[in-house]
């Protein structure tokens, strides 16, 4: 496929972002970047100046809230990327109506609680939807750690061991790797060639 | 019984097992879980009522912070 039939496939696509610190800002702009025709993104947050040890903000931006900073930067990017930004909480009454017309949504909070939340809602509402989580990519290092688990619909992205602590931070390196496989397997979903062995 | 726990053939030597018992014998202490027994979700307040027999296939996958 040329990245002008990607981009053709990409564009009527789309795809829902559920918090955009770390893992949703990234994948947020790798999709944008690569032509997927409308994100549907969400976050309540406002952008502090730890966030930018890892999140696709910038120091002008501190103080604003994360999902209009994100939709600013992603238009500076590929303006045709159509950005729809919720400035809300997400929870288990909200989530299906938002995400309901997406090909794919990518899990990307912060806290496990939140994680299990959006794996029950997709369990309980969205059978044939693809959940793409991320789990498990704080600290440095131990690249060859980090993969890809997959129980029915639902997709995790990360070593599953380092949780985020005070000394175990997440930090742009491998939060980058794994927002990137998020956005890497989406792409794979969506250009359906997901499982088979060629991509051309 | 042998069951496959999370994608891996496993033997208990009881006939059936509470996921609560699973969880106690495999140590698993993560405190967010999505647990599945033949692809039917189990929700945290039914795993000591829901019982695994032989041939069971049960997925448990753990959450942790971090994003």
């Amino acid at each position: 496929m040329t990245f002008s039939e990607i981009k053709q496939i990409l564009s009527n696509k789309t795809v829902g972002i559920a918090g955009c610190g770390g893992l949703g800002s990234n994948s947020a702009v790798a999709l944008a970047r690569v032509g997927v025709g409308k994100l549907i993104i969400a976050d309540f947050d406002i952008i502090v100046e730890s966030n930018l040890n890892r999140q696709y903000y910038f120091y002008n931006q501190i103080g604003q809230k994360k999902c209009i900073a994100l939709k600013e930067n992603i238009n500076k990017i590929n303006p045709l990327c159509n950005v729809e930004a919720h400035d809300l909480i997400l929870d288990e009454s909200n989530i299906p109506k938002l995400f309901n017309c997406c090909d794919v949504v990518i899990e990307a909070f912060d806290k496990a609680e939140m994680k299990q939340m959006i794996a029950e809602v997709f369990i309980k509402n969205f059978n044939n939807k693809y959940l793409i989580m991320g789990s498990g990519l704080a600290g440095w290092g131990d690249f060859e750690k980090i993969k890809i688990n997959k129980t029915d619909n639902i997709f995790i992205c990360g070593d599953n061991i380092n949780e985020a602590s005070d000394n175990l931070p997440p930090l742009a390196p491998r939060v980058g790797i794994v927002s990137n496989m998020q956005a890497n397997l989406t792409l794979d979903i969506l250009l359906n060639t997901y499982g088979s062995n060629t991509k051309i | 019984m042998e069951v496959i726990l999370k994608y891996n053939k496993e033997h208990f030597e009881a006939e059936k097992l509470s996921i609560s018992e699973v969880l106690e014998i495999k140590k698993y202490s993560f405190k967010m879980l999505i647990t599945k027994v033949n692809g039917n979700f189990i929700s945290r307040e039914n795993y000591a009522n829901t019982y695994i027999y032989n041939g069971d296939n049960v997925s448990i996958i753990h959450l942790i912070s971090g994003g």
